[in-house]
């Protein structure tokens, strides 16, 4: 069984991201469950996205402290902040993307300098890409949240395979997306953190 | 059928259309919202009603005409609906009648906590609470069936976790149901006192027969292993439960949380060394329990009213499991924000530079007006409550300061208007500013009377704010662009000075609104 929760900030795709890890588990028979948040939170707060499956029965959809195998984070400040979901030795999969909050515009508090660098000396291992560079050579942005997904198949041990995930995008994906999105993904899983 | 991965409100929609649903109507509030939308997707009617109390009316008179109904709804929309919801109860129902209610425990986007598993009891009514998305899909098909065989409305209760997750679904196929013949009946269906005490008694009666129903029916389910812990739980909670304890503990769980099943709940009990009751808000089945039998019930004194339950907490207080966790300090706080180029923001904008102004608000995206930088609101109560208190307000205040009401267009409709109507006829000067963004923002974009669509996308006529306030006795109705500042704030000056009441109508369509149009336009293409 695998837990992974996805972090990041309303509108940057966690539940498209969360579909295909759901869909691509579905399809290989195994039990899934995935908590989404929707309403007041998606404008522009922090969503947090849960995607748990397995061979065997899943209870909860929820993880608890302590209770992520993976943190998949769509920006530094978001992995942050959930860094505490992280069992101890899981794995943080982070975009350096940086976006400000609120109330970072407004003077009122300090967006921390070293975010990656703080993750790893908190005790995770810590994979950061610049998805958003890779997702711009793939040939569309918008696929920042398909390069990230790669780099999580390529490093974390789901129990899925590349063409697992490909079937599920393939199913998901409009087909005028698909290729930049198969490009995004294959450019994620032979990305390498120095 | 092969499984699919369905959110819980897809299910309870996929649910309904199987059993043989004719008849939707609801509006819109997280988490309820995705049940009216998925069920827009069959070839059912379906309809967004102005608030909760028409939709629940909707789907009663549709019932009684003889066609399967349901009505969705947030927890507080179900206040909204609480006078139909009673009286639905005595009258009963003819084709089957269903209205789920979605809590919102840990308040993800909601105003309060409240728990509506109380509305059950007090209205003497049958609640049915799911606990996964394959549950939401059974229990929808079962509740239609229970509503005409006990002849009465059935309320599914969700909350956020069971309402927004996904788990695996199988459907059984569409029930062929036929549509009950309506006949006319006096005893039944017109509740004056006469006839409502006849009903009265029915329902008493009823309740004894859902609660010998209750004891045995498959919706409960006891699963016995170490019987050292045994817990009593429903919904989410069992999912917390029995990831928290595995088979080191038996489980009663139930799907019927009113009425309880007593005998069901004493067997369990005899058979366990220690029974605890695990569920979120109130202490709604403890109570019940304790109050039956002075027994060692362990459950809210070792837990909290507040908030959610987990997995972890479950864990650390029943078995005193301890977890440890990594955890970074001090870091920024990410508040949800109104999107770049918001019509809102400007008018807010415009409010702020108006020194001496008492904002009250309302429940949209606009209340998020109320954080910082903006800081803009004085009061967020419930749907309509900017009109109503901005004139308790303006007939208490022995100060100077001019008050304003600030609400959007769909929540103007569902409840501001009887507001106003009551600014006008007890004349009070206060100044409503409707922010007509053309749509239902905050719930992700649903139409409204005012936007010339029904929830199935076709045209309709749409209301017309401008003459609609003028009907009701305003004389001073203005509109303005939200994106010019100064015609906006002159207005807002002008009609604050007036000794009257006054509308400003603040039309811009929804950022979001337009991008998702270029967006479904260029898929077209």
């Amino acid at each position: 069984m695998i837990s992974i929760l996805i972090a990041g900030v309303g509108g940057q795709g966690t539940l498209l991201a969360s579909k295909i890890l759901g869909v691509a588990a579905l399809n290989k028979g195994m039990d899934v469950k995935v908590s989404e948040v929707h309403g007041m939170s998606q404008r522009g707060g922090s969503v947090v996205t849960y995607v748990r499956f397995g061979k065997e029965k899943i209870w909860s959809p929820i993880i608890d402290e302590g209770g992520a195998d993976v943190l998949l984070a769509f920006e530094e400040l978001e992995a942050a902040r959930s860094l505490t979901c992280l069992k101890p030795g899981g794995t943080v999969v982070v975009s350096t993307q940086r976006i400000n909050p609120a109330t970072v515009t407004i003077g009122v508090a300090v967006y921390p300098e070293n975010c990656v660098q703080m993750l790893r000396d908190a005790g995770a291992n810590v994979i950061a890409a610049d998805a958003m560079a890779l997702a711009k050579k793939a040939g569309n942005v918008r696929a920042v949240n398909i390069a990230l997904i790669g780099t999580l198949a390529a490093a974390c041990e789901t129990g899925l395979t590349r063409e697992d995930f490909e079937r599920a995008l393939t199913e998901l994906i409009p087909a005028q997306y698909l290729e930049v999105n198969l490009k995004a993904f294959e450019l994620g899983y032979n990305y390498k953190d120095q | 059928m092969s499984a699919r991965l369905m959110l819980g409100n897809e299910a309870i929609a996929a649910g309904a259309y199987d059993a043989g649903v004719g008849f939707v109507s609801s509006y819109p509030g997280t988490p309820s919202t995705e049940i009216t939308e998925y069920i827009a997707e069959y070839d059912v009617y379906a309809e967004w009603a102005p608030n909760e109390k028409v939709a629940v009316e909707c789907a009663l008179g549709a019932s009684v005409a003889g066609v399967r109904a349901l009505a969705a709804m947030k927890h507080v929309g179900l206040n909204v609906a609480a006078d139909p919801l009673f009286t639905a109860s005595y009258t009963g129902v003819n084709g089957g009648l269903v209205i789920c209610v979605a809590d919102d425990p840990g308040m993800h986007s909601s105003q309060n906590e409240q728990d509506s598993r109380h509305y059950a009891r007090a209205s003497k009514i049958i609640m049915l609470e799911p606990s996964d998305s394959a549950e939401c899909y059974a229990f929808t098909k079962a509740a239609f069936d229970i509503s005409e065989r006990f002849d009465t409305p059935v309320i599914i209760r969700l909350t956020t976790r069971v309402a927004h997750s996904r788990s695996s679904v199988e459907t059984t196929g569409k029930s062929s149901v036929s549509r009950r013949e309506y006949t006319k009946n006096i005893g039944k269906y017109v509740m004056m006192p006469a006839m409502a005490r006849g009903r009265h008694k029915f329902i008493e009666q009823r309740g004894e027969s859902i609660v010998s129903f209750s004891e045995t029916s498959d919706l409960n389910n006891i699963e016995y292993n170490d019987k050292k812990i045994g817990v009593i739980t429903s919904g989410i909670c069992y999912q917390y439960a029995r990831e928290a304890l595995g088979d080191t503990a038996s489980y009663l769980k139930l799907g019927i949380v009113w009425p309880l099943a007593d005998k069901l709940i004493n067997e369990f009990i005899d058979n366990v060394e220690q029974c605890w009751v695990l569920e979120e808000l109130d202490p709604f089945i403890e109570q019940y329990v304790r109050a039956g039998r002075i027994s060692d019930i362990r459950g809210k004194n070792m837990f909290t009213m507040l908030g959610e339950y987990s997995a972890r907490m479950i864990k650390s207080v029943v078995l005193g499991a301890e977890n440890k966790f990594l955890a970074l300090d001090n870091l920024p706080v990410r508040p949800p924000a109104l999107c770049n180029g918001c019509p809102h923001t400007k008018v807010f904008e415009a409010l702020k530079s108006i020194d001496g102004l008492i904002i009250t608000g309302d429940i949209g995206c606009y209340t998020l007006g109320a954080l910082p930088p903006l800081s803009m609101l004085d009061t967020c109560v419930c749907m309509g409550a900017s009109v109503s208190m901005a004139h308790g307000m303006l007939k208490a205040q022995t100060g100077e300061s001019k008050i304003v009401s600030v609400l959007g267009d769909s929540t103007f409709i569902h409840s501001g208007i009887t507001g106003l109507i009551n600014m006008v006829y007890n004349k009070s000067p206060g100044t409503v500013l409707i922010l007509d963004n053309s749509t239902t923002g905050m719930t992700g974009h649903q139409d409204n009377p005012a936007t010339g669509l029904t929830l199935k996308g076709e045209p309709t006529w749409p209301l017309n704010l401008e003459k609609l306030c003028e009907a009701v006795g305003v004389r001073r109705v203005v509109t303005v662009d939200p994106y010019n500042a100064e015609e906006i704030r002159a207005a807002i000056l002008n009609e604050t000075a007036a000794n009257e009441p006054s509308v400003v109508i603040c039309r811009r369509p929804c950022v979001l609104l337009k991008a998702k149009q270029n967006r479904s336009k260029s898929h077209q293409a």
